[in-house]
Protein backbone atom coordinates (compact mmCIF):
# COMPACT_ATOMS: atom_id res chain seq x y z
CA UNK A 1 0.00 0.00 0.00
CA UNK A 2 1.72 3.71 -1.01
CA UNK A 3 0.62 7.24 -0.59
CA UNK A 4 1.44 9.59 -2.82
CA UNK A 5 1.88 13.44 -1.58
CA UNK A 6 1.36 16.13 -4.57
CA UNK A 7 3.91 18.64 -5.06
CA UNK A 8 2.98 21.67 -7.00
CA UNK A 9 4.76 25.20 -7.27
CA UNK A 10 3.78 27.06 -3.88
CA UNK A 11 2.19 23.55 -2.01
CA UNK A 12 3.67 24.26 1.79
CA UNK A 13 1.68 21.43 3.54
CA UNK A 14 2.86 18.94 1.17
CA UNK A 15 6.01 17.66 3.72
CA UNK A 16 3.46 17.82 6.55
CA UNK A 17 1.34 15.31 5.11
CA UNK A 18 4.37 13.41 3.78
CA UNK A 19 5.49 13.50 7.73
CA UNK A 20 2.45 12.52 8.95
CA UNK A 21 1.77 9.55 6.82
CA UNK A 22 5.43 8.15 7.06
CA UNK A 23 6.23 8.54 10.31
CA UNK A 24 3.47 8.87 12.55
CA UNK A 25 0.81 6.42 10.75
CA UNK A 26 4.03 4.34 9.12
CA UNK A 27 3.03 4.28 5.60
CA UNK A 28 5.07 3.89 2.31
CA UNK A 29 4.90 7.41 1.01
CA UNK A 30 6.34 8.91 -1.82
CA UNK A 31 5.99 12.82 -3.41
CA UNK A 32 4.24 13.22 -6.89
CA UNK A 33 5.81 16.13 -8.72
CA UNK A 34 3.16 17.84 -10.92
CA UNK A 35 4.89 17.71 -14.17
CA UNK A 36 5.41 14.35 -14.34
CA UNK A 37 2.65 12.18 -15.94
CA UNK A 38 3.40 9.38 -13.91
CA UNK A 39 1.43 8.36 -10.23
CA UNK A 40 4.15 5.28 -9.39
CA UNK A 41 1.23 2.79 -8.58
CA UNK A 42 0.20 4.60 -5.47
CA UNK A 43 -3.07 3.53 -3.71
CA UNK A 44 -4.42 7.04 -2.64
CA UNK A 45 -3.42 10.23 -4.33
CA UNK A 46 -3.61 13.66 -2.16
CA UNK A 47 -3.46 16.63 -3.04
CA UNK A 48 -2.12 18.87 -0.30
CA UNK A 49 -2.73 22.02 1.19
CA UNK A 50 -0.57 25.43 0.41
CA UNK A 51 -0.73 28.29 -1.60
CA UNK A 52 0.33 26.62 -5.52
CA UNK A 53 0.71 28.96 -7.99
CA UNK A 54 -0.16 31.80 -5.74
CA UNK A 55 -3.12 31.45 -5.34
CA UNK A 56 -3.31 33.65 -9.22
CA UNK A 57 -6.58 33.66 -10.49
CA UNK A 58 -8.90 31.35 -8.41
CA UNK A 59 -7.23 29.12 -6.06
CA UNK A 60 -6.39 25.80 -6.97
CA UNK A 61 -7.84 27.28 -10.73
CA UNK A 62 -3.88 26.69 -12.34
CA UNK A 63 -3.13 23.53 -10.38
CA UNK A 64 -6.00 21.86 -11.82
CA UNK A 65 -4.38 22.39 -15.56
CA UNK A 66 -0.91 20.74 -14.38
CA UNK A 67 0.22 17.58 -16.42
CA UNK A 68 -0.52 15.34 -13.17
CA UNK A 69 -4.05 16.30 -12.87
CA UNK A 70 -4.60 14.48 -16.48
CA UNK A 71 -3.32 11.32 -14.52
CA UNK A 72 -5.19 12.09 -11.32
CA UNK A 73 -8.49 12.64 -12.94
CA UNK A 74 -8.60 9.07 -14.86
CA UNK A 75 -7.17 7.76 -11.64
CA UNK A 76 -10.65 9.05 -9.48
CA UNK A 77 -12.88 8.05 -12.64
CA UNK A 78 -11.39 4.33 -11.99
CA UNK A 79 -12.27 4.15 -8.59
CA UNK A 80 -8.79 5.01 -6.93
CA UNK A 81 -8.85 7.37 -3.34
CA UNK A 82 -8.01 10.90 -3.81
CA UNK A 83 -8.19 12.83 -0.76
CA UNK A 84 -7.56 17.01 -1.28
CA UNK A 85 -6.71 18.90 1.73
CA UNK A 86 -7.36 22.94 2.07
CA UNK A 87 -5.72 24.08 -1.08
CA UNK A 88 -6.29 20.07 -2.19
CA UNK A 89 -9.96 20.79 -2.18
CA UNK A 90 -9.77 23.97 -3.77
CA UNK A 91 -8.26 22.25 -6.69
CA UNK A 92 -10.47 18.96 -6.52
CA UNK A 93 -13.35 21.78 -7.04
CA UNK A 94 -11.51 23.79 -10.39
CA UNK A 95 -10.94 19.98 -11.46
CA UNK A 96 -14.82 19.37 -11.49
CA UNK A 97 -14.08 16.02 -9.51
CA UNK A 98 -16.16 17.82 -6.67
CA UNK A 99 -19.02 19.91 -7.17
CA UNK A 100 -19.39 23.79 -6.32
CA UNK A 101 -16.57 26.21 -5.94
CA UNK A 102 -15.00 27.97 -3.28
CA UNK A 103 -15.56 32.29 -2.20
CA UNK A 104 -13.55 34.19 -0.14
CA UNK A 105 -14.19 33.55 3.78
CA UNK A 106 -17.19 35.67 4.68
CA UNK A 107 -15.91 37.91 6.83
CA UNK A 108 -12.74 38.53 4.47
CA UNK A 109 -10.05 37.79 7.14
CA UNK A 110 -7.67 34.83 6.80
CA UNK A 111 -8.38 32.09 9.48
CA UNK A 112 -6.28 30.19 11.28
CA UNK A 113 -6.79 28.42 14.18
CA UNK A 114 -8.60 25.69 15.76
CA UNK A 115 -12.36 24.52 15.14
CA UNK A 116 -14.37 21.88 14.91
CA UNK A 117 -16.40 19.54 12.63
CA UNK A 118 -18.78 17.54 13.31
CA UNK A 119 -18.91 13.61 11.09
CA UNK A 120 -22.17 13.67 9.13
CA UNK A 121 -21.67 10.35 7.26
CA UNK A 122 -19.30 7.66 8.32
CA UNK A 123 -19.67 5.13 5.85
CA UNK A 124 -17.06 6.14 3.43
CA UNK A 125 -13.55 5.38 2.81
CA UNK A 126 -12.49 8.39 4.73
CA UNK A 127 -14.75 8.05 8.14
CA UNK A 128 -15.29 4.91 8.38
CA UNK A 129 -13.91 4.42 11.96
CA UNK A 130 -15.50 7.12 13.19
CA UNK A 131 -19.20 7.54 14.70
CA UNK A 132 -21.90 9.36 13.05
CA UNK A 133 -22.04 12.51 15.26
CA UNK A 134 -18.65 12.62 16.64
CA UNK A 135 -16.63 15.70 16.96
CA UNK A 136 -13.37 16.49 15.98
CA UNK A 137 -10.92 19.59 16.58
CA UNK A 138 -8.86 20.06 13.51
CA UNK A 139 -7.37 23.58 12.57
CA UNK A 140 -7.98 25.65 9.66
CA UNK A 141 -5.81 28.18 8.12
CA UNK A 142 -7.66 29.73 5.09
CA UNK A 143 -8.62 32.74 3.36
CA UNK A 144 -10.94 31.09 0.37
CA UNK A 145 -13.06 28.31 1.97
CA UNK A 146 -16.17 29.77 2.19
CA UNK A 147 -18.20 26.74 -0.11
CA UNK A 148 -20.74 27.99 -2.82
CA UNK A 149 -22.87 25.58 -4.80
CA UNK A 150 -26.03 25.91 -6.44
CA UNK A 151 -29.52 25.01 -4.86
CA UNK A 152 -29.75 22.37 -7.32
CA UNK A 153 -26.24 20.89 -6.59
CA UNK A 154 -26.96 21.01 -2.61
CA UNK A 155 -29.96 19.20 -3.43
CA UNK A 156 -28.07 16.71 -5.27
CA UNK A 157 -25.28 16.77 -2.55
CA UNK A 158 -27.51 15.92 0.18
CA UNK A 159 -29.74 13.68 -1.70
CA UNK A 160 -26.38 11.03 -2.23
CA UNK A 161 -25.19 12.08 1.56
CA UNK A 162 -22.07 13.34 -0.21
CA UNK A 163 -21.43 16.12 2.86
CA UNK A 164 -18.91 14.34 5.43
CA UNK A 165 -18.10 16.63 7.76
CA UNK A 166 -19.52 20.04 8.73
CA UNK A 167 -18.40 23.28 11.09
CA UNK A 168 -20.04 22.93 14.03
CA UNK A 169 -19.34 24.57 18.11
CA UNK A 170 -17.33 21.98 20.28
CA UNK A 171 -20.79 20.37 21.37
CA UNK A 172 -21.79 19.39 17.53
CA UNK A 173 -23.99 22.20 17.88
CA UNK A 174 -24.43 23.74 13.81
CA UNK A 175 -24.58 27.66 14.27
CA UNK A 176 -23.29 31.30 12.31
CA UNK A 177 -20.10 31.61 15.04
CA UNK A 178 -18.79 27.71 14.06
CA UNK A 179 -19.32 28.18 10.60
CA UNK A 180 -16.39 30.48 10.64
CA UNK A 181 -16.28 31.04 7.30
CA UNK A 182 -19.84 30.94 6.04
CA UNK A 183 -20.00 27.43 3.60
CA UNK A 184 -23.09 26.69 2.73
CA UNK A 185 -24.45 24.25 5.01
CA UNK A 186 -22.01 24.23 7.13
CA UNK A 187 -20.23 22.31 4.48
CA UNK A 188 -16.04 21.38 5.51
CA UNK A 189 -15.79 18.37 3.56
CA UNK A 190 -17.47 16.73 0.61
CA UNK A 191 -16.99 13.64 -1.30
CA UNK A 192 -18.25 12.73 -4.80
CA UNK A 193 -21.13 10.82 -5.68
CA UNK A 194 -18.56 7.16 -6.06
CA UNK A 195 -16.93 8.22 -2.72
CA UNK A 196 -13.75 7.72 -3.73
CA UNK A 197 -12.47 11.71 -3.61
CA UNK A 198 -12.85 13.91 -0.47
CA UNK A 199 -12.06 17.59 -0.03
CA UNK A 200 -11.71 18.91 3.35
CA UNK A 201 -10.80 22.77 4.33
CA UNK A 202 -9.32 21.52 7.69
CA UNK A 203 -5.76 19.74 8.11
CA UNK A 204 -6.15 16.61 9.58
CA UNK A 205 -2.17 16.19 9.01
CA UNK A 206 -1.42 19.17 11.88
CA UNK A 207 -4.00 16.88 13.79
CA UNK A 208 -2.69 13.76 14.20
CA UNK A 209 -0.04 14.29 16.76
CA UNK A 210 -0.88 14.98 20.97
CA UNK A 211 2.09 17.28 20.21
CA UNK A 212 0.16 20.09 17.94
CA UNK A 213 -2.52 19.77 19.96
CA UNK A 214 -5.28 17.62 18.89
CA UNK A 215 -5.06 14.00 17.34
CA UNK A 216 -8.61 13.95 15.64
CA UNK A 217 -7.49 14.29 12.79
CA UNK A 218 -5.69 10.71 13.08
CA UNK A 219 -8.92 8.95 12.39
CA UNK A 220 -9.11 10.01 8.81
CA UNK A 221 -6.25 8.79 7.75
CA UNK A 222 -7.03 4.93 9.79
CA UNK A 223 -10.29 5.50 7.40
CA UNK A 224 -8.13 5.31 4.64
CA UNK A 225 -5.48 2.57 5.85
CA UNK A 226 -8.37 0.23 6.81
CA UNK A 227 -10.14 0.52 3.47
CA UNK A 228 -6.87 0.04 1.59
CA UNK A 229 -5.61 -3.22 3.80
CA UNK B 1 -6.03 42.51 -31.97
CA UNK B 2 -7.03 43.00 -28.61
CA UNK B 3 -9.70 41.77 -26.77
CA UNK B 4 -11.12 43.07 -22.89
CA UNK B 5 -12.82 39.89 -21.16
CA UNK B 6 -14.79 41.14 -17.91
CA UNK B 7 -15.37 38.64 -15.60
CA UNK B 8 -17.65 39.05 -12.21
CA UNK B 9 -19.34 37.02 -9.94
CA UNK B 10 -23.48 35.30 -10.78
CA UNK B 11 -25.72 37.57 -8.94
CA UNK B 12 -26.77 34.92 -7.15
CA UNK B 13 -23.38 34.77 -5.52
CA UNK B 14 -22.41 36.70 -2.24
CA UNK B 15 -19.75 39.18 -2.62
CA UNK B 16 -18.37 39.88 0.36
CA UNK B 17 -15.16 42.01 -1.14
CA UNK B 18 -18.30 44.53 -3.26
CA UNK B 19 -19.70 44.68 0.18
CA UNK B 20 -16.47 45.94 1.81
CA UNK B 21 -16.35 48.57 -0.99
CA UNK B 22 -19.86 50.01 -0.60
CA UNK B 23 -19.51 50.57 3.08
CA UNK B 24 -15.81 52.26 2.57
CA UNK B 25 -17.98 54.61 -0.15
CA UNK B 26 -20.59 55.38 2.65
CA UNK B 27 -18.36 56.19 5.44
CA UNK B 28 -16.89 58.50 2.73
CA UNK B 29 -19.94 59.96 2.41
CA UNK B 30 -21.22 58.84 -1.01
CA UNK B 31 -24.79 57.32 0.24
CA UNK B 32 -26.22 57.28 -3.07
CA UNK B 33 -24.10 53.91 -3.92
CA UNK B 34 -26.52 51.64 -3.66
CA UNK B 35 -24.28 48.57 -4.56
CA UNK B 36 -21.07 47.32 -5.50
CA UNK B 37 -20.41 44.19 -7.10
CA UNK B 38 -16.05 43.45 -7.62
CA UNK B 39 -15.00 41.50 -10.96
CA UNK B 40 -12.08 41.10 -12.83
CA UNK B 41 -10.66 42.45 -15.89
CA UNK B 42 -8.32 40.34 -18.44
CA UNK B 43 -6.96 41.70 -21.79
CA UNK B 44 -5.81 39.30 -24.05
CA UNK B 45 -3.35 40.07 -27.37
CA UNK B 46 -3.42 38.10 -30.05
CA UNK B 47 -1.87 37.59 -33.57
CA UNK B 48 -2.25 36.10 -36.54
CA UNK B 49 -6.09 34.91 -35.82
CA UNK B 50 -9.09 36.10 -37.82
CA UNK B 51 -11.69 37.68 -35.99
CA UNK B 52 -14.23 34.77 -36.87
CA UNK B 53 -11.35 32.34 -35.22
CA UNK B 54 -10.94 35.00 -32.88
CA UNK B 55 -14.86 34.88 -31.86
CA UNK B 56 -14.81 31.28 -31.64
CA UNK B 57 -11.72 31.00 -29.23
CA UNK B 58 -12.65 33.51 -26.78
CA UNK B 59 -15.66 32.46 -25.38
CA UNK B 60 -13.95 29.03 -25.04
CA UNK B 61 -10.35 30.38 -23.10
CA UNK B 62 -13.43 32.60 -20.66
CA UNK B 63 -15.38 29.81 -19.80
CA UNK B 64 -12.58 27.34 -19.09
CA UNK B 65 -9.66 29.39 -17.76
CA UNK B 66 -10.46 32.59 -17.09
CA UNK B 67 -13.90 32.66 -15.17
CA UNK B 68 -15.38 29.89 -13.38
CA UNK B 69 -18.41 28.91 -14.34
CA UNK B 70 -20.32 27.94 -11.20
CA UNK B 71 -19.75 31.05 -9.98
CA UNK B 72 -18.69 33.80 -12.47
CA UNK B 73 -20.06 35.11 -15.59
CA UNK B 74 -18.11 36.31 -18.90
CA UNK B 75 -18.44 39.14 -21.36
CA UNK B 76 -16.10 40.19 -24.00
CA UNK B 77 -14.97 42.33 -26.77
CA UNK B 78 -12.64 43.54 -29.48
CA UNK B 79 -10.92 46.69 -28.25
CA UNK B 80 -8.61 46.59 -30.76
CA UNK B 81 -8.75 45.22 -34.88
CA UNK B 82 -5.40 43.98 -36.10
Amino acid sequence: MKFGVVIFPGSNCDYDTYYALKNIFKQKTTFLWHKEHDLKNVDCVILPGGFSYGDYLRSGSIAAFSPLMQEVKEFALRGGLVFGICNGFQILLELGLLPGAMLRNEKLKFLCQFIHIRVENNKTSFSHQAKKGQILKVPIAHFDGNYFASPETILEIKKNSQIVFRYSDAKGQLNEEANVNGSAESIAGLINKAGNVLGMMPHPERASEVLLGSQDGRIIFESIIAKLS
Amino acid sequence: MKVRILVSFKDSVLDPQGQAVKNTLHTLGYSSIKDVRQGKVFELELEGISKKEAEKIIPKISDKVLANPVIEKFSWQIIEKG
